[in-house]
């Protein structure tokens, strides 16, 4: 692993980084596996420990685990992103349950990695949500594809933030296939650039549209 | 749980095997179940059982009392799966036009005996007859349906429905029965007096009942106690065997293979997915569907190459003899690809309304595909061969240094709109 590139950019001041996971060995694990290459200021175990070390620290980006003590990821969303518009949330979760996922999305979080991540995917996806990018991992491809998956092409402005544009399907499907963003790009012959925004744009329809399936998943765990 | 060896003819096997004993059958009964139930455990044909009684019956009605005897002492067979019961309307009917049937039988059998049917005392007799013959057969089903509720999950509610149930059946037979009764005291003339008899009986009977309710209730709720604690321990059980057999298990031997990293994460692996699989799985047949069997043949894979496979799907579908192919085929893909590559594997699986498409890509060291010996029949026999049998076709991108995708697809037969 350590053979990779490092992606440090020329001297930018590390990432400040909350780690915020009910279990005392997992946090400990990802410091000390990313601790090198961002900088991690503050760890939670709960949710509201997590909304008071946040608020006093005031991160970069906030590594937040889906199910926690005291209600949930989503808790710890709601009262941070008003507040702290400029902290970003990428979720972390064992959790294969979609509405799950979908939750911490809906409220806000900008992508979600499974905890099997390795450190240097991790790190490059902590970098991506700071940059305000989202991150997609193959599991959340799949689940947006799978929400949107009735969806017709877009006729009215209102549509079209309840389907995926034909582009926007197919980026969402390399990255449910396993390709990283510049695999998506070369294989579509885009730019990394355009990919991200594509994968962007997907994150804002999940985050804003009320199509049915979504409702639904919002709507068993009171999301809404 | 340990599962000895079948016993006569393929009998299921209990857990404890006790020595096999004659019951009542549920299904394809007429009556009680009686005739068939012998006809299984003597393993005659069912005709033959039922002309038998039938021909006893003219031996003087040894027949029905033989029967009725049986009726009462048998029990029911609880062993078979009786979800797939068929319905009960159509039982119902056949079990009171039975009923109706043996009546007609006693009365012609009693008028050809010389006793005169048409005497005051016979019709009340029919009706407690036929009151009786009620009340057994309520018994019968309330029994099964304390049966299927001991292994539903809402045994409580569904005991409590059919109590709710039976209860006007239960009135029905007791009227039946107290209206012959009073009809045969009638007919021996002092009615007034057998009826003050009666107040008297049932006094009596009300004062026995309000003596014995508190114990009555007692009982009652000592039985719902400890059914309770019994499907706990029984629940508690469950859970320590499943947790000694894997994860106990599991940490032992990871303990014991401390130094071998890639080792420690297959067992890891392994035993998470069993653990989940577990928890989560939806309840009924666990390989009934595509991705199920996918993830069954992936979950071995991973334990055989030690390499940890991603899957994700979109839709799924039941599974037939192409998806089996289209299974077997991703199966090969996925070895090949912890075989040559190791390291993560990703596998998508999509199923829309024009087919199925299974993607396996790896981050290995890739190969040009035109280069690939004949000899190294892997990809080209297990996957090509096994894709073209069904109709699918079969996709292999590959670059030198950047990994290898193998695509398969496997349209949906014609005049199939969605298998979704």
């Amino acid at each position: 692993m350590s053979d990779l590139p490092d992606h440090d950019r020329g001297g930018a001041a590390a990432l400040r980084v909350v780690l915020v996971d009910d279990h005392r060995l997992f946090r400990a694990g990802v410091r000390s596996e990313i601790g090198g290459r961002v900088d991690v200021v503050g760890e939670a175990g709960d949710v509201d420990e997590a909304i008071a070390v946040i608020h006093h620290t005031r991160p970069d980006v906030v590594l937040l685990d889906v199910h926690l003590p005291g209600g949930g990821g989503r808790a710890v969303l709601d009262s941070c992103t008003a507040d702290l518009p400029e902290v970003r949330f990428l979720a972390l979760s064992v959790s294969d349950a979609a509405d799950d996922v979908i939750g911490v999305v809906r409220g806000g979080a900008r992508g979600y990695v499974t905890k099997a991540i390795s450190a240097d995917d991790l790190v490059d996806a902590v970098r991506r949500v700071a940059d305000g990018d989202a991150v997609f991992s193959p599991r959340l491809a799949g689940f947006v594809l799978d929400a949107f998956s009735t969806g017709t092409v877009a006729e009215d402005a209102d549509e079209a933030l309840d389907s995926l544009s034909p582009r926007e399907r197919e980026v969402m499907r390399l990255i449910a296939r396993g390709y990283t963003y510049r695999e998506v790009a070369k294989d579509l012959v885009l730019s990394v650039k355009t990919v991200e925004t594509h994968v962007s744009a997907v994150l804002r329809k999940l985050q804003l549209s009320n199509r049915h399936e979504l409702a639904k998943w919002a709507a068993a765990r009171h999301l809404v | 749980m340990p599962r000895g060896p079948d016993g006569d003819h393929g009998v299921v096997s209990h857990p404890t095997s006790l020595p096999r004993r004659a019951t009542r059958a549920r299904r394809g009964r007429v009556l009680g179940g009686v005739c068939r139930g012998i006809a299984e455990h003597l393993g005659w044909p069912v005709e033959s059982v039922r002309a038998a009684f039938l021909l006893s019956v003219l031996a003087g009605g040894f027949g029905l009392v033989l029967y009725a005897a049986y009726w009462a002492w048998l029990p029911i067979d609880d062993s078979d799966d009786s979800s797939a019961e068929p319905s009960t309307e159509g039982r119902d009917l056949a079990g009171v036009l039975g009923l109706g049937a043996l009546a007609v039988g006693v009365v012609l059998l009693l008028s050809t005996r010389g006793v005169d049917v048409t005497g005051s005392w016979s019709v009340p007799l029919l009706l407690v007859a036929v009151g009786v013959a009620v009340l057994w057969r309520q018994s019968d089903d309330s029994r099964r349906a304390a049966l299927l509720a001991d292994v539903g999950a809402s045994a409580r509610v569904t005991t409590q429905t059919a109590v709710r149930r039976s209860i006007p059946r239960i009135l029905l037979g007791l009227a039946l029965v107290l209206l012959g009764v009073l009809g045969v005291l009638a007919s021996q003339g002092d009615l007034a007096a057998s009826l003050r008899g009666l107040a008297a009986a049932l006094l009596a009977l009300a004062g026995l009942a309000l003596v014995l309710l508190p114990f009555v209730l007692g009982w009652w709720r000592d039985l719902a106690a400890e059914r309770r604690a019994r499907i706990r321990s029984e629940e508690r059980a469950e859970i320590a065997a499943q947790v000694h057999d894997s994860v106990l298990q599991t940490l032992t031997l990871i303990q014991r293979s401390a130094h071998d990293p890639d080792e420690v994460t297959r067992l890891a692996r392994s035993e998470e997915r069993a653990l989940r699989r577990w928890l989560y799985a939806p309840v009924g047949d666990p390989g009934a569907t595509l991705v199920a069997a996918l993830e069954t043949e992936i979950a071995d894979v991973e334990s055989t190459y030690a390499c940890v496979v991603e899957l994700v799907h979109v839709g799924d579908v039941a599974r037939d003899d192409r998806v089996d192919a289209l299974v077997a085929a991703a199966r090969e893909a996925v070895v090949n690809a912890a075989k040559h590559a190791g390291g993560t594997v990703s596998v998508y699986v999509e199923c829309g309304e024009t087919g199925i498409e299974v993607f396996v890509r790896d981050r290995g060291q890739g190969f040009d595909p035109e280069a690939v010996p004949e000899d190294r029949l892997g990809l080209r026999e297990s996957v090509h061969a096994r894709m073209a049998r069904v109709g699918g076709s079969v996709r292999v991108r590959s670059e030198p240094g950047s990994g290898t995708e193998v695509s398969l697809a496997l349209p949906a037969p014609l005049g199939v709109r969605s298998w979704t």
